[in-house]
């Protein structure tokens, strides 16, 4: 199948300057960007693997002798194009904050607990469905100084490969009915309330275990359309 | 086909905030593997061996230290190591992928080859480019641009530098150190120096 790729469709994206989250400032570009047409070189992309992950990288919570404190859940869903055709083979990275809302990352100062047995970071291929899934812990929510009081709401950080370089994406996926919500600049970076809607995971009462951990579910939506729709039928 | 209804957009992107280097970028310093490095070379990949490196900025040009590249290129020949280029593909293990952190001086480097010459969609020859993304802090979506070379003679007729100013192409050539296999090229997020970056 050949893949088109609209420029039309990362409308949904955040514009690079958001004022409110301050550390955008500097960092977003003046200029306008300049477009054009996708060659080769946009159009193909890496391919990797399940030789990239390696038995239980998709379990945040086995990684170390002991068990993470925190509550443990299941965290599943697709890999979709815009057609909503599954995504098979894509690589999709996770890292995320330990139950008490702090990274492993040696920057990270939060007055939190590291927990010994949380790295906080997993990966996994899609299969042939686009479904992917992970077990981990609930992260917790932390402070930051963009704004007086400010706290991130619960996330966890994905980046996905998909079908060429063009559909690379570094996201956020966040639990559903977060109260930090309405005043977290970057959940709000994104311009359309549908499309924030789409960061945002479904608590998954048939796929939560009995005795064992909740799930969540998360589709993830890459850009990429058949280029040669078939005729409806 | 699962079950699945046509989705009204797709996810939108989300910075990859200061603390991925534990996830993405490990090189020894955390309790997790690399699934990449900063470097696209294979035991078996023919061309010219060369390295990239460079600096990230921004606005104020102060060096920011918590970028991640990554890069995407063809081999030597101009072919890509991805089935949906159906023209022959390498035969080699080379992947032409990347991925590199900047340090606290906002440094970065690659170890590649020079690809090779790929066809524009009316088969124009392009210049040897690398496609580079920069993702980072403070950076909502991810940027693209591309890595030129300085010393390539089809960068004149280039159809992609065609479409950038004369005076920012720089910003897109990274430029060969006398003597070494070395091309400079730094990146300035925003400002006078801003590079160029692709709406694709």
């Amino acid at each position: 199948m050949t893949f088109i790729y609209p420029v039309d469709s990362n409308k949904a994206h955040p514009l690079p300057l958001s004022p409110d989250y301050k550390s955008s400032i500097k960092r977003a570009p003046n200029k306008p960007l300049i477009p054009m047409c996708h060659t080769l070189s946009e159009l193909t992309g890496p391919v990797y693997g399940h030789e990239t992950v390696r038995e239980g990288d998709n379990d945040l919570t086995t990684q170390h002798s002991g068990e993470p404190i925190g509550e443990r859940i299941i965290v599943h869903g697709h890999v979709r194009d815009e057609d909503g055709r599954g995504v098979p083979n894509s690589l999709v990275e996770i890292w995320q904050a330990n139950s008490c809302g702090r990274y492993v990352h040696v920057r990270d100062q939060h007055p939190a607990p590291l927990d010994p047995n949380f790295t906080g970071a997993g990966r996994t291929v899609s299969d042939a469905a686009g479904y992917y899934r992970f077990v981990t812990i609930k992260p917790g929510a932390y402070p930051w100084g963009n704004h007086h009081n400010a706290w991130r709401p619960a996330h966890i950080h994905l980046s996905v490969f998909g079908h060429s370089f063009v559909t690379r994406l570094v996201t956020q996926m966040y639990f559903p009915a977060d109260p930090l919500f309405p005043f977290d600049p970057i959940f709000n970076s994104v311009p359309d309330e549908k499309a924030r809607a789409r960061m945002v995971s479904s608590f998954d009462l048939e796929n939560t275990q009995p005795e064992w951990a909740l799930c969540y579910r998360f589709d993830i939506v890459l850009r990429g359309k058949n280029a040669t729709p078939m005729e409806n039928h | 086909m699962q079950d699945s209804v046509k989705p009204d957009g797709i996810t939108p992107s989300q910075t990859v905030g200061p603390f991925f280097k534990y996830g993405l970028t490990p090189t020894g310093d955390y309790a997790w593997n690399d699934a990449f490095t900063n470097s696209t070379l294979t035991p078996d990949v023919t061309g010219d061996r060369v390295r990239i490196e460079g600096r990230v900025f921004d606005g104020d040009g102060v060096v920011v230290p918590d970028c991640m590249l990554e890069i995407w290129q063809a081999d030597a020949q101009g072919r890509f190591a991805d089935p949906q280029d159906k023209r022959a593909l390498p035969n080699a293990s080379f992947r032409g992928f990347a991925r590199c952190g900047t340090d606290k001086d906002g440094n970065y480097s690659f170890d590649t080859i020079k690809p090779g010459v790929v066809p524009d969609p009316d088969g124009k020859p392009q210049a040897p480019h690398i496609l580079l993304a920069v993702f980072g802090r403070g950076m909502l979506r991810h940027l693209y641009t591309r890595i030129y070379f300085s010393d390539e003679a089809g960068n004149a007729a280039d159809p992609v530098l065609a479409l950038v100013p004369a005076e920012r192409r720089a910003t897109l050539t990274a430029v060969r150190e006398a003597g070494k296999p070395v091309y400079r090229l730094d990146l300035h997020l925003q400002g006078d120096a801003e590079t160029v970056f692709f709406d694709v």
